[in-house]
């Protein structure tokens, strides 16, 4: 089994179309989301739901009103602002701020601070017509999604086993913090997704840095790639000083919206220069992998 | 007054209503561009500033003196983030997963812990054309984007309008950038992803109880799914971006629209008084 992760660094360059034109080349495949606070794929894949399973991500604190004497020290331990306080309603704790470190509850004289796992999203194990897609709905502003991403990864790679699955598809998110670190490790191959645009190539050597330092080999699809000719050649040359293989160009064609629209790959809705291209990379990368 | 320009969705244009906007109303006030997508910046590449000054920013992590260390283990009990493991005979620190709560040099009954700045980025100060220029770089590696983004709010000088330029998603990093703003200005573009990640966004920004609006980027490329959506839920469209290939063409090679094409010019400045409109009420 090969784990191929698609990330772009940027946001908006066509990732998530990209893993769904793999995955209906793939299929049979086992695909996972990792873009757990903004999920994408399964308006394409269109999943029907088979397990909900809630995600424990850390744990937050309470206060206990009946045993608060408002004396204010976890206001004054906690680092990170969650603790306000206000005549007529005491102290009150901000969800949205607080990390999870414990340490009002620890420190609280009264005993009035609860401290509990909280239930920070849910994740799924769905069915598609390419196959298993395991994916996940981080809570609104909810932390650890790195955590999720983790779990969520190792539920697709248990899945693959259990199938003898060729291919595993992670769809990642974008940048190059928490969750796409946690959606990258211990992969096979990594497939940037990027575009020629200076913020594109911006990006994209960012993204190398990062692979590289985890050690886990990329290659570069570059979509859009008639928008800016220079560009292109940029990041061509950008891939080569990097050690990338350049699997091949996309031209800009609003048939990826299109496709989107009716919930279909590119590959299901018309056989046109676009899905000829992504076929193209599909072959060229499996024809790598098979070599490493 | 901050105006903080989020998403949900990557690429559905952002930074570029950020730094057009901000680039059109610096010719009538002062006007900072914040750029709090500390993981991949790209303001900078279009308002191209002088940077001026430079300073790193970290985390607090503890560094502990084990001469002092009586192996009681009070700090790795505490910590939630298994930043500081007790193996007995030694202490092992793991800097990279440390939050940065303060806790451990707190419990500590022997005094053994001290802190130390860990470095994950650095924010840097310019100016561009007029603009006022502030931005975070995370360095790559790191996992952690909020306290960086703290630190480049805290920069921001709260007596001239600001203009921050938020990362994508709906979780810690886009919540950090956001909470502070008096208005969240929202880029979207019509299509199935564009709507699913804005009703995530909305969902966000509904929680931080701060106001919004939309803007429709690409606004002829799609369908009318958002426009029915944000009728439905009383979101206000302050703006219809339509796609025009030259404005995709100059962002590719670092231009600004408002500069590329004139027409964009005349487009932001209504954007600009629609957002003042919603601020006032």
């Amino acid at each position: 089994m090969k784990e191929i992760v698609i990330i772009s660094g940027k946001g908006g360059t066509g990732k998530t179309s990209v893993t769904a034109a793999f995955a209906a080349l793939a299929a049979p495949a086992i695909m996972v989301d990792c873009d757990v606070d903004a999920a994408d794929l399964h308006l394409v894949l269109s999943p029907t739901v088979e397990e909900t399973h809630a995600f424990f991500g850390g744990r937050q604190a309470r206060i206990i009103t009946e045993q608060c004497q408002a004396c204010g020290t976890c206001a004054d331990v906690c680092r990170f602002s969650a603790i306000r306080h206000d005549a007529a309603t005491g102290y009150q704790i901000d969800p949205l701020a607080c990390e999870g470190c414990g340490v009002c509850a620890h420190f609280c004289p009264h005993e009035a601070m609860a401290f509990e796992e909280t239930c920070n999203g849910q994740w799924f194990r769905s069915s598609t017509r390419f196959g298993p897609l395991v994916h996940a709905r981080l809570g609104i502003a909810a932390e650890n999604s790195g955590k999720l991403v983790a779990l969520i990864r190792r539920e697709a790679r248990a899945l693959a086993a259990a199938n003898q699955a060729n291919w595993l598809l992670v769809d990642g998110p974008p940048g190059i913090g928490c969750p796409v670190i946690s959606s990258l490790t211990g992969a096979d191959h990594v497939v940037i997704v990027t575009e020629p645009t200076i913020a594109g190539l911006h990006d994209l050597e960012r993204v190398l840095t990062l692979t590289a330092h985890f050690h886990v080999p990329a290659s570069i699809i570059i979509n859009k790639a008639d928008l800016y000719q220079h560009g292109a050649e940029e990041i061509a040359q950008t891939a080569c000083t990097h050690h990338a293989q350049v699997l091949g160009h996309i031209p800009y064609d609003p048939v990826f919206t299109q496709a989107q629209l009716v919930g279909l790959s590119v590959i299901e809705y018309a056989d046109g220069p676009v899905s000829q291209a992504i076929r193209a990379c599909w072959n060229q990368l499996r024809i790598s992998l098979t070599k490493e | 007054m901050q105006i903080a320009i989020a998403s949900g969705k990557g690429g559905t244009g952002k930074t570029t209503v950020a730094t057009n906007l901000a680039r059109v109303l610096s010719g009538t006030r002062p006007v900072q561009y914040v750029d709090c997508d500390v993981e991949e910046p790209n303001g900078h590449l279009f308002l191209q500033p002088q940077i001026t000054s430079s300073q790193s920013a970290g985390i607090l992590v503890p560094v502990l003196d084990l001469d002092r260390c009586t192996r009681c283990g009070a700090c790795s009990q505490l910590c939630q983030y298994h930043a500081i493991a007790n193996l007995g005979t030694t202490m092992l620190v793991f800097p990279e997963l440390c939050h940065g709560c303060g806790g451990c040099i707190r419990v500590c009954p022997e005094q053994a812990i001290r802190e130390e700045e860990r470095p994950i980025g650095v924010v840097e100060y310019g100016t561009a054309r007029g603009v006022h220029f502030l931005h975070g770089r995370l360095n790559v590696g790191e996992t952690m984007s909020p306290p960086l983004i703290r630190a480049v709010l805290k920069a921001v000088d709260p007596t001239i309008m600001a203009i921050i330029d938020a990362p994508p998603g709906t979780s810690c990093p886009v919540l950090t950038a956001v909470r502070g703003a008096d208005f969240v200005l929202m880029v979207t573009e019509p299509t199935a992803f564009g709507l699913h990640d804005l009703m995530l966004a909305v969902e966000m920004v509904r929680a931080l109880q701060l106001p919004t609006g939309i803007v429709i980027n690409r606004a002829d490329m799609g369908d009318d799914r958002v426009e029915r959506y944000c009728a439905t839920e009383g979101l206000p469209i302050l703006g219809r971006v339509p796609h025009d290939r030259r404005v995709a063409e100059a962002y590719a090679r670092g231009v600004l629209a408002v500069d590329a094409v004139p027409e964009m010019a005349v487009s932001v400045q209504p954007l600009a008084d629609a957002i003042f409109q919603e601020v006032a009420l």
